[in-house]
């Protein structure tokens, strides 16, 4: 029997990844879209605050791609075990014949940051990546003035590999934006597993 | 003021879908090329479906992109293309990509004249502030060429690239408009000299 197959790809000891709930998930990714300090910390396009109707279609075209373009994985984070939605995570840009994507995760509940719960999400992200995508190299561009970001990914194994020097203009100034990336050679199998029941 | 788009051997030019789709239908024929040029596998489109990706890809949104094409002073004749791509406007940032498909127009300098004058494009006219590149480790040619137009390496991502069975790195480089304009600057007053 194949014993790894008993390991959930999708549920960490906290959360879990999940699907869209697009009637309930579009009015609370709605409200975060209220805050302007999550929206820059996540994202290089400006910063706009968006209606229940306009996340919908945001999702609408998010499964559209996921069918049509096939290089892009995406779910919603959820708590467990009553699912409240806490933020998504995506791996995209997947060129599969190299094995090259790119991985981001925002947990948009203010409340809900600091406890951990990114780090368990990037977790099964990155072995989704690794054991069921067949992928080879990870990259994630973080913004200078997250450190919250760098330590995430830092602690998840992933390193720096390139600075794009004054690449993002904001509030007045520039900063670098930090390439940071994880070859599967690299990553130590166990850094997921102990997270998954 | 200048003519922005002439270069010392190339100028940069307009064409129709179908002009350009001839070009890389049959560009891509060549193998080497499309390994230098791409990361997906080179797949022997027609020039139909290069017509119609064209037309979907660059038809619209206008603003987010500008694609030309290369051709030599010489002869006037279509050597290439390079464009600006996914352009963000709220940090002045944009990324080049650039390919010759005609073969004894490589190692000559094409390449990076077609660059500067795309730089001072993007610098000069557009306003940007950054532009940056990707390039395969095993494309030794293309990476010095970047370098000459200005481009600094700024990282790489060791053994993500997949060719042959052999991983190779990728190298980021990027280049900032100051960096430009003392390059840029350094160059005019070269010509000075030369002409007075």
């Amino acid at each position: 029997m194949f014993d790894a197959i008993k390991n959930s790809l999708f549920e960490a000891e906290h959360i879990c990844l999940a699907p869209i709930q697009h009637e309930n998930d579009a009015i609370i990714e709605a409200r975060w879209t209220q805050d302007a300090s999550y929206l820059r910390l996540l994202d290089r396009e400006p910063a706009r605050p968006s209606s229940p109707e306009q996340v919908k279609k945001h999702y609408d075209a998010i499964e559209k791609s996921v069918e049509d373009d096939g290089n892009l994985f995406y779910a919603t984070i959820r708590l467990r075990p009553d699912d409240r939605l806490i933020g998504f995570a995506r791996i995209f840009w997947i060129q599969w014949t190299m094995g090259r994507a790119s991985v981001e995760l925002g947990i948009g509940d203010p409340e809900q940051r600091g406890k951990g719960y990114g780090r368990e999400a990037l977790g099964l992200l990155v072995r989704y990546a690794f054991a069921e995508l067949n992928l080879n190299h990870l990259s994630a561009g973080i913004p200078e003035y997250n450190p919250a970001a760098v330590h995430l990914f830092q602690r998840a194994g992933f390193v720096e590999r390139a600075c794009q020097r004054l690449a993002l203009y904001r509030d007045g100034r520039r900063w670098d934006l930090l390439i940071y990336g994880l070859l599967r050679d690299e990553w130590r199998e166990d850094n997921g597993r102990h997270l998954s029941r | 003021m200048d003519d922005i788009f002439r270069g010392e051997l190339v100028r940069l030019g307009g064409d129709d879908p179908q002009t350009v789709a001839e070009a890389f239908s049959r560009w891509n024929r060549d193998s080497e090329y499309a390994r230098l040029l791409d990361d997906e596998p080179p797949k022997l489109y027609s020039v139909k479906n290069f017509k119609e990706w064209l037309e979907k890809k660059f038809g619209q949104d206008d603003e987010f992109h500008f694609f030309f094409t290369i051709r030599a002073l010489e002869d006037d004749r279509l050597i290439g293309f390079i464009g600006l791509f996914g352009i963000q406007w709220n940090h002045g940032s944009a990324w080049v990509g650039i390919g010759l498909g005609e073969r004894e127009y490589w190692g000559k300098g094409y390449g990076t004249d077609a660059m500067r004058v795309m730089l001072r494009y993007a610098f000069s006219e557009l306003n940007l502030y950054r532009v940056n590149l990707d390039v395969f480790g095993y494309n030794l040619r293309a990476i010095r060429s970047y370098e000459k137009a200005g481009f600094k390496i700024e990282g790489r991502e060791p053994k993500s690239v997949l060719r042959d069975g052999q991983r190779y790195d990728m190298i980021l480089m990027g280049i900032l408009r100051d960096e430009w304009e003392n390059s840029a600057m350094r160059e005019a007053h070269a010509t000075d000299r030369n002409t007075t």
